[in-house]
């Protein structure tokens, strides 16, 4: 930074799930840091969840913001009033992830673009569904577009290829993407339990979902990779044309086979740049034991292949409200560096 | 073709050098050599297992050559099927006419299923099985494990193979 001045950045959340709740505490949390080390102070005007928003240009306190979720306080205007109206610089966009037309968080990010605001992201959907016409909306108006969050949570892998891979080409990246589907077959092999047991227990820690299908089917780990397909690959893929089979129907027995054998059973998400065979895949794959992709519990990894560093892989945290907002938080950061 | 071979050479100096001169004369590629000189043979020669790629025409002159310069051949294996990975189904392999399965990769000619293991916890619940594929060559393998894919969807069967 050249002048001395920290640099206001006015920022709005849209969603007041884990996520959303997890951003604003790290940004209170780390408001001073980020000053310091980054030069811009970071400032949130406004807050929204269903019933709508509610603003204040002098910063919203952690009680306003919480006592507004209980719904102990109303709303001051409706969402997307506060998205054109209210003065801010980044829209950060936590809404959850429908993957049928993406709404509401498609609406959300056109209209916080054409006010001329910067969008960071962790909603899945309207990527999947229409990143071209978001990125080119997002050129067009000379703002960013930022979605770490929503591929991997915390473990860094869009800027991680844009930037300090940045001169490679990418060949292929292929991962396991979804921590409960991990965790599913982790636990299976390790107490050689069936599908059914482990699910119920997933639900009962908080890992699965009450309605798991998404996870267990292959659609989130689907999803993500259509992000990165069309993202780093350039390719102009939608949901639908990924490959998906899902972990419902592995046994305990086929994971005892493999274990014999040297393999642990993963749902590996693969995508390619297409010279190799157009490959958009989410299947279980039998993994060698010694490869790095072998992780256990709720961990996501990915092993990047490039023409000039030769493989790299990376393994974190896929999931959790303070992971995911590290994700938003270097997003945030990165449209100032 | 890739070749195992133990052959035994009489106990004098530069009898090794002897032996494996004719492989690279013949256009073969050594691939290991196991010299054990402190075992001798009952007839008191030296044996060695010898691993080497040749052209299949190539052999028979190989071990002609190699009885000209005294050295025995006690056993050659042939082994065709280079390349091989494991995969494993889950459904009802048994029932669905296992024999047709395992016959839609042996009738290649390039892809054989040389093992296969199964599991059966129950009459109604599904197998599972691991098989392993081993084929001529990379590009036979991947055939093999398409074939193998398209006869076991037809069946209902999960097939999960290797990254």
């Amino acid at each position: 930074m050249e002048t001395k001045l920290p640099k206001l950045v006015r920022i709005s959340i849209i969603g007041l799930g884990n996520v959303g709740r997890g951003v604003a505490e790290v940004i209170r949390r780390k408001q001073e840091e980020i000053k310091r080390k980054y030069g811009i102070y970071l400032k949130i005007v406004g807050v929204a969840d269903l019933p709508g928003a509610v603003v204040d240009e002098n910063g919203l306190s952690e009680d306003a913001i919480r006592k507004f979720k209980s719904r102990e306080t109303t709303e001051d205007m409706t969402t997307l009033d506060m998205i054109k109206d209210v003065e801010h610089e980044i829209v950060v966009e936590t809404t959850p992830t429908n993957v049928e037309n993406g709404e509401p968080g498609l609406t959300h990010i056109i209209t916080a673009l054409e006010s001329d605001r910067h969008v960071v992201t962790s909603n899945k959907g309207p990527l999947a569904l229409q990143y071209g016409m978001l990125m080119d909306l997002a050129a067009k108006k000379g703002k960013e577009l930022k979605f770490e969050a929503s591929v991997g949570g915390a473990m860094p892998i869009i800027s991680l290829i844009n930037d300090n891979l940045a001169g490679n080409g990418i060949i292929s990246i292929k991962g396991i993407l979804n921590g409960t589907c991990n965790y599913i077959l982790t636990r299976m092999r390790e107490e050689k339990l069936p599908y059914k047991h482990v699910l119920k227990e997933a639900q009962e820690r908080g890992i699965a979902e009450t309605d798991p299908s998404n996870d267990v089917a292959g659609r989130d780990t689907a999803v993500k990779l259509v992000i990165l397909a069309n993202s780093i690959f350039d390719r102009n893929v939608s949901y639908k044309d990924v490959e998906v089979s899902g972990i419902t129907g592995i046994t305990s027995e086929a994971l005892k086979l493999a274990d014999g054998a040297g393999y642990v059973i993963k749902l590996i998400g693969e995508v390619d740049g297409g010279s190799s065979g157009e490959c958009l895949k989410v299947a279980p794959r039998l993994v060698p034991k010694d490869d790095p992709l072998n992780v256990g519990g709720t961990l996501n990894v990915a092993t990047i292949k490039t023409d000039l560093a030769g493989d790299i892989t990376v393994i974190g945290k896929g999931a959790g409200p303070i992971e995911a907002a590290s994700a938003v938080l270097s997003d945030i950061i990165g449209i100032y560096m | 073709m890739k070749i195992s071979m133990d052959i035994e050479l009489t106990d004098i100096p530069g009898q090794l050098v002897l032996a494996l001169k004719p492989v690279s004369d013949l256009g073969g590629n050594i691939l290991s050599v196991l010299h054990q000189r402190d075992k001798k043979t009952p007839s008191g020669r030296i044996p060695v297992q010898l691993t080497l790629e040749i052209e299949e025409q190539g052999l028979d002159r190989l071990v002609e050559r190699l009885k000209e310069r005294d050295v025995n051949v006690v056993r050659i294996g042939k082994e065709r099927l280079k390349e091989s990975m494991m995969v494993l189904l889950i459904g009802h392999i048994v029932h669905t006419d296992l024999g047709e399965t395992i016959d839609s990769i042996d009738s290649t000619g390039f892809a054989e299923v040389v093992e296969l293991s199964l599991s059966m916890p129950g009459v109604d619940k599904k197998s599972s099985a691991s098989v392993t594929l081993s084929a001529i060559g990379k590009e036979e393998l991947k055939e093999a494990l398409n074939i193998l894919e398209r006869t076991v969807n037809k069946k209902g069967i999960m097939i999960i193979p290797s990254i």
